[in-house]
């Protein structure tokens, strides 16, 4: 049986379902999950799909961290439970401060949608272990509020902890600090990316399929896992 | 009833994009010697009875939690009891 990968829908939600496709695609069995869910039904990783979680509300993610099902993936996570947040799924992770740093608006104001260039630069994580290190990837990238911003003292424990996994190439597209597209925490195991890799697995529908790796990847770490 | 005040805003070290394109607005719309513009949110939240002990302590660490991030954001708290 392939490994069972929870997709969290939030009211406002708009990437599960690509997000899900993805999983599907990559080999793994993707199981729905409930903003207001109180049992993760058994999932090995969880993705926290992209979209405007309560209409991004007070400030994106800010309330989703308080629904049922986070406290779950919050507490799992903290134990090495594999988390992917993609977008909003990224800015719920900083809220949740299983991330650190946090995204803000773009500093040109605008709304960005559009194919972006990107550099792995680590592949000791759950998520992106199916790369080649410097790969370079292109994968859609959407957002208003993507400028990722942490303190000096953050970035600087980001990169030489080798916890900085995809950094923007060409023109940085948001203004975020030193070119940060995803991160992970500590162990590795929670990965938040501003980009989207769930749009690019088919030909049909994305510019590549750059973003099946990630799925791969956390199915490729999860044999063998108890 | 007590009323509470919490203002929001960024920290002055984080860029505030909409606070800009408002200085420049301003700016444009004839206003001279426009220094600087920061955008903040402000909850006004009204709370039946005194707001005191227990509650205070809570609601002060809310604002914390939820109201703003600390990360990149600073509150002030008021309250009228």
């Amino acid at each position: 049986m392939s490994a069972r990968i929870g997709v969290v829908t939030f009211p406002g939600s708009l990437d599960d379902v690509d997000a899900a496709r993805a999983i599907r695609i990559a080999g793994g069995t993707a199981v729905a999950l409930w903003h207001g869910d109180t049992d993760l039904h058994g999932v090995d990783a969880v993705v926290l799909p992209g979209g405007f979680s309560y209409g991004d509300y007070l400030r994106c993610g800010a309330i989703a961290k308080f629904a049922p099902v986070m406290s779950l993936v919050i507490d799992k996570a903290q134990v090495g439970l594999p988390v992917l947040g993609i977008c909003n799924g990224f800015q719920i992770l900083c809220e949740s401060r299983l991330l650190p740093g946090a995204l803000t608006r773009n500093d040109h104001q605008h709304f960005i949608c559009r194919d972006q260039r990107l550099r792995i630069e680590s592949t000791d994580t759950p998520w992106t272990m199916d790369f080649a290190l410097g790969q370079e990837i292109v994968i859609p990238l959407k957002n208003g509020e993507g400028g990722y911003v942490a303190s000096e003292v953050v970035l600087d424990e980001l990169f030489a902890e080798n916890r900085v996994i995809a950094t923007y190439q060409g023109e940085n597209p948001n203004g975020s600090y030193r070119n940060v597209a995803g991160i992970s925490n500590k162990a590795g195991n929670v990965v938040g990316l501003m980009p989207h890799p769930e749009h690019a697995v088919e030909l049909l529908t994305g510019p590549t399929i750059d973003g099946v790796p990630f799925f791969t990847s956390v199915l490729k770490s999860l044999i063998g896992a108890p | 009833m007590a009323r509470v005040v919490v203002n929001v805003a960024l920290k002055p070290e984080i860029l505030d994009p909409q606070g800009r394109a408002v200085q420049g607005a301003l700016s444009r719309l004839g206003l001279s010697g426009v220094m600087d513009v920061r955008q903040g949110k402000q909850f006004i939240i009204d709370i039946d009875g005194e707001l005191e002990g227990d509650r205070a302590d809570l609601l002060e660490k809310l604002a914390g939690e939820l109201l703003s991030n600390p990360v990149i954001e600073d509150f002030t708290l008021t309250v009228e009891n």
